[in-house]
């Protein structure tokens, strides 16, 4: 089974309208040349799961100049003034959600969870309209899974078979969200022989990677 | 002393031998400056690095290694890379020691509000709310008013980030604990009476017959090693 495939392949799979989990954190381990590929093929109506909206000129943050985005679930949009002047126009929905919450939604959509119980909201905005439980005396807030058509993600190195190994706080969510969609793309920095990153260094097997993006296209 | 520098060194006094610290954007960055050097305080920063260190010099950043605010860090040998449930799950899970926060607001019940202003800053609450949900001790550290205005008032007005009491919150005139019997005045900063800090604060305060002084230092030795 080959996974190896280019950026150019890779997005013309999405279809317009797909929900895009996206990992990265302000930039950091976002995968780039696809979210460029995304912009050049002019992909629309997008909705993106991810942490934060980057920067401008960073990241997820071009989706949202581009004008490609309707709806956005993340944890923050402050660094991203374009993503704000949108939704306050009225031109994007915006999900703001506490970044563990997001972790936890995105995770229990991978695996196979009802959802989550979270203190985390409790008497404040977030809870608006969300169910709450009782458990032995404490008060939690019942938090949905997340599940998207497409995860793409940024590895350090991947190799041929789909293992992935990450570096430092590059990590974030991508790990995370390899687990919560229907096809999950990754972008690596570096794809390595199989039988080269060892089993105990696998972060995310195999069998959640359905595509890996090659370097060159 | 700077106000910022005096809220920062009376907060650094908090911290204990060995434990696991995440520190906000801004001033409480800034604590880690101060620590008493014969402690080992461990630093986490939520986008997933628990070990943190001060950036190294120009030219030796690691792209994939930066802080919560997105800044480019070190790490110290022994350092962990982790991922975002994990990271939440030391916040909510019990394994993280103290957070110090930045605020906006803070009120008589131990509320804090720090995440948004409706209407003008909407920049989303990011890790805000599972660290004061989470964290075993929360520390607020911030100035006492804004534009003239006492931060500390009777009730927050703007939406909290957590109906968690938080249990410290240190400013540059004192050091006040929200309790059960209310909001306690702990400490003066040096210099400052208590008619002085009852004027600037709107909350009713709980006026205990002793109250401490900061025993902060204006010896910045620590500060420019650092």
């Amino acid at each position: 089974m080959h996974k190896a495939t280019n950026c150019t392949k890779a997005v013309e799979m999405i279809p317009d309208g797909a929900t895009l989990m996206i990992g990265g954190f302000l930039g950091v381990g976002t995968p780039n040349r696809t979210i460029d590929e995304i912009i050049r093929q002019g992909k629309k109506d997008l909705t993106i799961i991810a942490n934060d909206t980057g920067r401008p000129a960073v990241g997820i943050g071009k989706l949202i100049v581009a004008k490609l985005v309707k709806k956005v679930i993340a944890s923050h949009i402050g660094t991203n003034p374009e993503t704000q002047r949108q939704m306050i126009a009225g031109e994007l929905e915006v999900i703001l959600t506490p970044q563990g919450t997001l972790a936890e939604q995105i995770r229990a959509g991978g695996y196979g969870l009802g959802g989550v119980l979270t203190a985390t909201g409790i008497g404040t905005s977030v809870a608006e309209g969300k169910q709450t439980i009782e458990l032995n005396g404490k008060q939690y807030l019942i938090e949905l899974p997340l599940h998207a058509d497409f995860a793409i993600i940024a590895a350090h190195r991947a190799d041929y078979q789909g293992n992935l190994e990450y570096a430092l706080t590059a990590r974030n969510f991508n790990s995370v969200m390899a687990m919560s969609a229907d096809h999950v793309i990754a972008e690596p920095d570096h794809i390595v022989p199989v039988g080269v990153i060892p089993p105990d260094a696998v972060v995310t097997p195999f069998c959640c990677v359905d595509y890996i993006i090659e370097r060159c296209n | 002393m700077d106000e910022k520098v005096l809220i920062a060194k009376r907060v650094a006094l908090e911290m204990k031998d060995g434990s696991l610290v995440n520190l906000g954007i801004g001033l409480p960055t800034t604590v880690a400056r101060y620590l008493d050097p014969k402690l080992t305080v461990f630093f986490q920063s939520e986008n997933g690095i628990i070990g943190l260190a001060p950036a190294p010099d120009n030219g030796m950043v690691d792209p994939n290694l930066t802080d919560a605010g997105g800044g480019f860090v070190g790490a110290i040998p022994g350092a962990a890379s982790i991922d975002s449930a994990v990271s939440f799950g030391l916040i909510r899970g019990g394994h993280l020691d103290v957070t110090v926060l930045g605020g906006l607001e803070v009120d008589e019940l131990g509320h804090l509000a720090n995440w948004t202003v409706p209407g003008k800053m909407i920049p989303g609450m990011g890790g805000a709310m599972d660290l004061v949900s989470g964290a075993k001790k929360v520390i607020v550290a911030m100035q006492h008013s804004a534009k003239g205005k006492s931060k500390i008032l009777k009730r927050c007005t703007l939406p909290l980030t957590s109906v968690r009491r938080v249990d410290l919150i240190v400013t540059e005139l004192a050091v006040l604990e929200p309790t059960d019997a209310g909001l306690v005045l702990k400490e003066l900063a040096p210099g400052v009476t208590i008619e002085q800090v009852v004027a600037a604060t709107e909350a009713t305060l709980v006026i205990p017959e002793k109250v401490g002084v900061m025993a902060v230092s204006d010896d910045d030795a620590a500060a420019a090693k650092a």
